[in-house]
């Protein structure tokens, strides 16, 4: 017999815990996907439990339901246009005024609800004095205590999810604003009543308040109505910021009526955090502490990684060896080892750096620092015209930009967003580093050090610039006002941490998995075809395209070679350095192919170093700007990102080697 | 008793809400964190470079940037 289905939503505010409760109850039945027409990531789980089949979907953490940002629109639109059977909403026990602010609004949406009270362990740990059963009273809902980080409570959360579907015995409790603006939602209410459309479609007591409070996506529900026409007349006739302000204030006032029944020695200063970050937001120490924490995790990320990247490295040389040598014909042989395994397994060496990179991520976040970094960097970043948020993603790009592309969500304002994708590909990632050492290392002698160093600072400087320059050109405005809650410092849960990683972890396989074997396998045509010719030879369509790009490359100093092995450096940019050794006739010694580029005479100290910034600059690769589509959801921004890191790298590597020249190099 | 602005308080000062003048989408924003008329406030720290600030409002800690906070006007507590 098939399981009876009760669709539940988890709503609440961020850093309450949502996401752990979320892992708690639904394991590892996890889909992540985005929320149509929209790029916010949208969780849905399903836990089977006594005969029911309980399906959670993970609103996104939002603080209110205005239309202040596509989070809370995203949120409120599945609450009313989904209708879930349950709305749970996952309340910081220690946090209560602030979080019953998102109660009064979710309760406006008519909605059955649950209370699940987080973190009361904490609470009570420090003092609180929470009367459940006043509490239930008072808001007209069942509520569950739980520790969602440790699994308690979470099966009595689900007996009355069950409960609650059959037996309506909590209403939910609706606040009042007082007389004046009662009458106008009286008024606005009998206006909508007139569409029968609308009043079988929403609830009309919230639609009359959000109208009110000057809601735009409310007024484009209501537009299409033939009610449109009195509600913006009646609309005209009063002071919308007035109310808006005086909804807000009457929802607090409301609060602070109730809230002292419910818990009492509440409010108690988180002295723990504070004394935290009297040293880590300490205005001396903060910095270098930061520093220093960041340097660190980036060690770790590589001190972990290393063994297993050597690991996959390994093995992929081996198959690689023995895949050419036993398969025939010799032109499968040559497209599943030179190209597939070759193409495959440069991205995989990525995928423990990437894996511990999100693990790291997702502790940092989850132990409340992240937020604090964001605090410390803002002023820096402001300068630039980003938001503090931009930090971190951007100093994951040092990595990979893939990843760092992704931590990007964490930014709510679409524009800073924007920029600071735009941006992330400048950062000069891991897998450009092998580009360095091999040609620093082959002309820049005792040098080579200050050169990859300087690689670094540039990529910085052109991102920062770039940062400027869209800021004043097409992302015009201000970055948006930085309004942050720093939440109390926590111990990280595992699960969550490990949950984040592997769906972030398993996103980057399958998109750049997919995306580059698609470039790897187009390359190695274009290297292999027409019929008979060697691989990567001049002959090649690839080297015809080196051919024809050659005279545009000319000026930076390239010839067709460094043409071609930039061209397949568009799958990847460490399968430059394979595919000069190819070229070059090396093979895979770097000796070798140092010795041939030093004996090369189109190969100058100058052209490897234009070479270098080109490789830097030129375009986020394949796997990057797949996930720029992913994150942006826009084509333009995708195109946009490929035709202006072109267009940065051939200028800078212009003026490198020319000017150069001019200097007699 | 004097109106001043949230961004000339010293840490360890508390004061009350009086009116809240920023305009824009922050508008919305600070009126849902608790940044209302009468609501008590605290400041808690500055980052090491000066701005943001961090303040204690409503039982929680909030941050925001000196050109916010000074359109917020506030009455200090002794």
């Amino acid at each position: 017999m098939e399981n009876t289905k009760i669709r539940v939503a988890l709503a609440g505010n961020p850093n309450v815990g949502k996401t752990t409760l979320f892992n708690a109850i639904t394991g590892s039945r996890q889909h992540v996907g985005n929320w149509p027409g929209v790029t916010v990531e949208k969780k849905t789980g399903i836990r089977s439990y006594r005969g029911y089949d309980i399906e959670v979907t993970d609103l996104p953490g939002t603080y209110s339901l205005t239309a202040y940002s596509l989070d809370e629109i995203v949120a409120r639109d599945y609450i009313i246009e989904e209708k879930p059977d349950i709305v749970i909403q996952i309340i910081d026990a220690s946090n209560l005024e602030r979080n019953l602010y998102l109660t009064t609004q979710l309760m406006e949406l008519e909605t059955e609800m649950i209370i699940a009270l987080n973190m009361c362990d904490l609470a009570l740990e420090r003092g609180d004095k929470l009367y459940i059963d006043r509490m239930q009273e008072i808001l007209a809902a069942p509520i569950v205590q739980t520790v969602a980080s440790r699994d308690i409570g979470i099966n009595e959360l689900l007996d009355r999810v069950i409960e609650q579907k059959y037996n309506d015995k909590y209403h939910g409790r609706e606040i009042g604003y007082g007389d004046i603006i009662e009458s106008k939602v009286l008024e606005i209410e009998k206006i909508l009543l007139t569409d029968p459309e609308l009043s079988k479609r929403y609830p009309l007591r919230w639609m009359s308040i959000k109208l009110l409070e000057g809601d735009r996506n409310v007024r484009t529900k209501v537009g299409k109505s033939h009610v449109s026409a009195a509600i913006n007349e009646l609309l005209a006739s009063i002071d919308q910021e007035e109310y808006e302000a005086d909804i807000a204030d009457k929802r607090y006032v409301a609060i602070n009526a109730i809230f002292p029944q419910m818990c009492t020695r509440c409010n108690v200063r988180m002295t723990k955090s504070d004394m935290i970050d009297r040293v880590l937001t300490n205005k001396y120490l903060g910095i270098p502490i930061f520093l220093a924490l960041m340097w660190g995790a980036f060690e770790l990320t590589f001190a972990f990684a290393t063994p297993f990247t050597d690991m996959i490295e390994r093995i992929f040389l081996w198959l690689a060896v023995n895949v050419t040598s036993r398969l025939e014909p010799e032109w499968l042989a040559s497209l599943i080892g030179d190209g597939i395994i070759g193409g495959v397994g440069a991205v995989l060496t990525f995928v423990p750096n990437i894996f511990i990179l999100f693990f790291l991520l997702s502790l940092l976040e989850g132990s409340g620092y992240l937020a604090r970094a964001a605090f410390i960097m803002d002023r820096l970043m402001y300068k630039i015209g980003m938001h503090g948020k931009s930090f971190i993603p951007l100093l994951m790009g040092f990595g990979c930009n893939v990843p760092a592309i992704m931590a990007t969500r964490s930014i709510e304002d679409e524009k800073d967003r924007l920029i600071t994708i735009l941006v992330v590909p400048f950062v000069s990632c891991g897998a450009r580093l092998p580009i360095y050492i091999l040609l620093a290392g082959a002309f820049f002698g005792r040098q080579a050090g200050t050169v990859v160093f300087f690689m670094y600072v540039l990529g910085i400087v052109v991102a920062v610039i770039s940062a400027k320059l869209l800021r004043s050109t097409i992302v015009k405005g201000k970055p948006a006002p930085f309004i942050m809650e720093m939440p109390p410092y926590r111990v990280p849960t595992l699960r969550t941490s490990i949950v984040h990683m592997w769906d972030n972890g398993a996103m980057y396989i399958k998109k750049a998995g997919t995306l580059i074997l698609i470039g790897v396998v187009i390359i190695w045509l274009l290297a292999s075809f027409p019929w008979g010719i060697e691989y990567g030879s001049e002959e090649s369509y690839v080297g015809m395209m080196g051919h024809f790009f050659a005279p545009l490359l000319e000026p930076l100093g390239f010839d067709w070679k460094m043409t071609v092995a930039l061209v397949f450096g568009l799958v990847a940019k460490e399968i430059v350095v394979a595919s000069m050794g190819v070229l070059y006739g090396a093979g895979d010694s770097p000796e070798a192919l140092t010795a041939s580029l030093l004996a090369d005479p189109a190969v100058t100290a100058l052209s490897a170093l234009s070479l270098m910034v080109f490789s830097l600059l030129y375009m986020p690769c394949v796997a990057t700007l797949g996930v720029i589509k992913k994150e942006t959801g826009s084509w333009k921004w995708t195109a946009f990102a490929l035709a202006y890191g072109i267009a940065v790298a051939w200028i800078m590597a212009f003026f490198v080697y020319q000017g150069g020249k001019l200097l007699g190099y | 008793m004097s109106e001043i602005t949230l961004d000339t308080l010293k840490p360890g000062d508390l004061a009350r809400i009086t009116k809240m003048r920023v305009k824009g989408p922050a508008r919305r924003k600070l009126f849902d964190m608790g940044m209302v008329a009468g609501s008590e406030i605290e400041l808690v720290r500055t980052a090491p470079l000066g701005d943001p600030i961090e303040f204690q409002i409503k039982g929680y800690h909030l941050s925001i940037r000196k050109e916010e906070a000074s359109q917020i006007f506030v009455q200090k507590i002794e």
